[in-house]
């Protein structure tokens, strides 16, 4: 494994692995606030108690999501310190604001999770509801910085110098609002579809039914409302990056001709070297549809783009592949769920709609990694695209694999005690919130 | 705005030292503690430290952020001749971080507590001995961009006496700030005791520290002397670190943990002003004598003033509701279940 491979790969898995804890760290509290209301508005024991058991989630994971990040704010440095000596001034406004961000949350989330019975009940209730507003501002503020990578702007370059620098401009790039949108709406719909689906499980195996019940429709709420969504937002993401950035969409569609009236491609494998995409399904004049909103108009394919600048096909289709056909299952699922909720409420818990949930736990999270390795690998072989490539920005330090080689087993390690400890925490349900005196016989 | 910026960076880097510095320390405290009495220390300490720990973290944070937006020369020269010790802190940092909240947040309490202790209290050692090493790696000249060898470029530019030494003081001086700290935590004589007893053993071992850095210094050429009492401002600053020593100790004896605190948190940052003061504004000193200077690696006015301008702000928002979370929390005992 060559230094610059080591490098990407270690970003890759730091960030893949940061983005699951971030996402839970912007989206719980949510889950909790509402709870939590309706705690303080009908007084049953089982929202509190819900409320605490979700803020024990929560800990675990903004402990595992701020460590992750601290480590990401040294890695830029440590893997592309090229590029961070000139991106660094330009992009670092986000940043510098997110730190604001970062630590109202760490100071809401201490009332928050210390301040049971001491402060004023719905001071509270706020100070949880301000973890996750600052918690959203600086998932969004990040991907801010990001949409830089993709959309450079606040500065001009000339004889490979970065002058006229403004980094406000920067920040409100062409890209940051489309890619903030589809972010922070995948964060909602991946959290809610895997908290649904681990309460679904508990239902399903009876345990603490009514517990579960009322955290399960939370949760599903959530997710499902954002699910339907979701595809709108990244319908306009992709129009976005066509007029930005034709070779990135050209290869998540697998589109190696340019053509007019282009068709979509589904599935297949994109074979690099003879141009073309085998197995695949074809629906003619489609891709013009979504990307120019009529069926005839020309698409740019990768013939048009110096073979130097072609991002890997082969990944980026399949990671699109993959988001847009989970995307595609889980509105599905929306639609069903609320066909049900709004028509047959009796069936909210039967089996099948419950198994439903239960198979579609990871896939919200499946999809964003696949999500972000269509944003990252598609800008390859720019770091910001069209200005520095990412060769340019790799540290000159070599044996980045031994690096690499030892994060990774560090990541592992964490996630098998982080699925570990949520699992004792879900076992534990019945004897830390299940005494009687808790329970009362309202249902739903 | 540039002295807006050079402040909270320095700032951000002191309160770092100083209350991740007592925050390491009671990892440290914790591990030199007899086992039968560790568990008393752990919620003694889980009280002391528990609603304001993330928030210490953010220091760190903050002035990374300020150093890669606003000195970018300086992070990158650090990140890529230091990268190793750096790696090695972040790696304590995650294990650290991780193992507080799961021994504390671990439904069950068995076996895997023992793991976790022990991660959490070597880790509390790993990470303030880097950042020792670290710090003195940055002034110790011998960073070298001109070596074409591994080990020179990537290894003997942190590996060597006197950055080694750096980091045993600051191991010492975090458990010196903890255990201070701690005394006045402490919730019954007994323990009021011990921490006072730890603190004096740490306060001695850092003396003893002290002088090592002194001998490899004078070993490796490193003109600490004349950086110390070469100028008027490290020398007062010196002088007022050895007469609150003194005070320290004879305080101690009477465990008055509000002043102790203070003290001791005047100690180590008359200690860092005096070692800091006649580099400033030098933040990187070079094998061949370029250093690397605040003023001559900032960024474009426009960045400064935008980074300036969202400290400013940010702080309007982050100081009130920071000092009502630790004024709380010291006026209510705290109460999580
Ligand atoms: C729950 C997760 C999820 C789901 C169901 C979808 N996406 Fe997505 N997508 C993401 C999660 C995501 C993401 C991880 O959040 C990305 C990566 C970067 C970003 O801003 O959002 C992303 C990026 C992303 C991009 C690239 C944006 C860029 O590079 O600037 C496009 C074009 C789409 N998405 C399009 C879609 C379409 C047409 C979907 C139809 C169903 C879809 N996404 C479902
Ligand atoms: C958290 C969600 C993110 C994920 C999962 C992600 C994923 C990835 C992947 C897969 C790569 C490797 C691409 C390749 O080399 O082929 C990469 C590279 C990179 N990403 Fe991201 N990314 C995320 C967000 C961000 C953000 C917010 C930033 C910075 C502000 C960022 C900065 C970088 C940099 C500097 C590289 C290395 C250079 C490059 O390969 O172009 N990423 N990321
Ligand atoms: C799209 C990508 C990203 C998103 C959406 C995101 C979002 C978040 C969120 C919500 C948190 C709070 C942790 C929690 O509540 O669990 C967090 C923590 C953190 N993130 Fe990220 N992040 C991303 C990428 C990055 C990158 C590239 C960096 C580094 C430059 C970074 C640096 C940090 C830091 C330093 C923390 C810890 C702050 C603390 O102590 O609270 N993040 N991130």
């Amino acid at each position: 494994m060559n230094d610059l491979l080591a490098a990407r790969s270690q970003m890759a898995l730091s960030l893949g692995f940061h983005i699951i804890y971030a996402c839970i760290g912007m989206v719980m509290p949510f889950f909790m606030a509402v709870s939590h209301y309706a705690w303080l508005k009908t007084n049953n024991g089982i929202y509190k108690n819900l409320t605490k058991a979700w803020s024990k989630g929560v800990a675990i994971f903004f402990a595992t999501g701020a460590v992750s990040g601290t480590m990401l704010s040294f890695e830029l440095g440590l893997l592309w310190p090229r590029f961070m000596e000139h991106a660094g001034p330009i992009f670092g406004m986000p940043f510098s604001l997110e730190g604001t961000a970062f630590f109202i949350e760490a100071i809401a989330l201490g009332f928050f999770l210390y301040g049971w019975d001491i402060f004023n009940r719905w001071f509270h209730w706020f100070t949880g509801v301000v973890v996750g507003i600052s918690g959203l501002a600086s998932g969004i503020l990040v991907v801010a910085a990001n949409s830089w990578m993709n959309s450079p702007s606040g500065f001009t370059f000339r004889n490979g110098q970065y002058l006229d620098i403004d980094p406000v401009k920067a920040m409100f790039n062409d890209a940051w609002f489309t890619q903030a949108l589809h972010m922070t709406i995948a964060a909602f719909a991946a959290t809610g579809f895997a908290v649904a689906g681990v309460h679904a499980l508990m239902i399903l195996r009876r345990r603490n039914i009514v517990f579960h019940q009322k955290a399960f429709t939370i949760a599903a709420i959530f997710g499902t409302l954002a699910a339907l969504v979701q595809p709108l937002s990244g319908d306009i993401s992709a129009k976005d990056v066509a007029r930005r950035q034709p070779a990135k969409l050209a290869a998540m569609e697998a589109h190696f001709e340019t053509e007019e009236a282009a068709s979509l491609v589904i599935g297949g494998l994109p074979d690099e070297k003879n141009r073309k995409v085998d197995y695949a399904i074809k629906i003619p004049g489609l891709l013009s549809f979504l990307v120019h909103g009529n069926f005839k108009d020309e698409v740019k394919g990768l013939n048009d783009i110096p073979v130097q600048n072609h991002p890997p096909v082969l990944i980026t289709h399949f990671a699109f592949q993959i988001m847009v056909g989970l995307g595609t299952f889980m509105m599905l699922i929306s639609v069903i769920y609320f066909l049900v909720l709004w028509k047959k409420r009796e069936m909210l818990f039967s089996r099948w709609l419950l198994t439903l949930f239960v198979l579609a736990t990871p896939l919200g999270f499946i999809a964003i990694e696949a999500g972000w390795t269509v944003t990252e690998v598609g800008r390859q072989p720019w770091i910001i695209y069209g200005i520095m490539s990412t060769a340019d920005a790799v540290t000159p330090m070599p044996g980045i694999a031994i690096s690499f080689g030892f994060f990774a087993a560090i990541y592992l390690s964490l996630s098998v005690v982080v699925i570990y400890l949520l699992y004792r925490q879900i076992k534990m349900v019945p004897q830390l919130y299940d005494k009687p005196e808790n329970i009362t016989n309202k249902t739903i | 705005m540039l002295f807006i910026v050079t402040t909270y960076l320095c700032l951000g880097l002191l309160l770092y030292f100083l209350l991740g510095g007592a925050d390491f320390g009671a990892g440290i405290v914790e591990l030199f503690t007899s086992r039968k009495n560790r568990s008393r220390i752990r919620t003694t300490m889980y009280h002391a430290i528990g609603p304001i720990w993330e928030a210490n973290h953010m220091w760190l944070i903050i002035a990374i952020v300020i150093l890669f937006v606003g000195f970018p020369k300086i992070y990158t020269v650090m990140s890529i001749y230091l990268h190793i010790p750096l790696m090695i802190m972040l790696v304590g940092i995650i294990a650290r971080g991780t193992a507080f909240v799961f021994r504390h947040y671990d439904a069950v309490k068995d076996n895997m507590q023992v793991l976790y202790n022990s991660i959490f209290e070597y880790s509390s050692i790993i990470t303030p001995l880097f950042l020792g090493i670290i710090a003195g790696s940055a002034i110790s000249g011998n960073i070298n961009p001109e070596a074409d060898k591994f080990m020179e470029a990537y290894v003997w530019s942190w590996l060597h006496w006197f950055s080694v030494a750096v980091g045993l003081f600051t191991v010492t001086l975090c458990g010196f700030l903890a255990a201070v700290f701690l005394i006045g935590e402490a919730t019954d004589v007994y323990d009021k005791q011990r921490f006072i007893r730890k603190a004096r053993h740490f306060n001695i071992a850092a003396v003893i520290c002290g002088a090592l850095v002194f001998l490899a210094a004078y070993k490796q050429e490193i003109p600490l002397l004349n950086w110390l009492f070469g100028n008027a401002v490290s020398f007062i600053a010196l002088m007022a670190a050895t007469v609150s020593l003194g005070l320290l100790w004879y305080l101690l004896r009477k465990g008055k943990s509000k002043i102790l605190r203070f003290l001791a948190g005047f100690q180590v940052s008359m200690i860092l002003l005096a070692i800091s003061f006649s580099n400033f504004p030098d933040f990187i000193i070079i094998k061949n004598g370029t250093n690397i200077s605040l003023w001559s690696s900032q960024a474009t006015a426009s960045t400064i003033n935008a980074l300036g301008w969202a400290l400013v702000i940010g702080s309007i928002f982050i100081l009130p509701a920071l000092i009502y979370l630790i004024y709380s929390f010291q006026k209510h005992q705290i109460n999580e279940h």
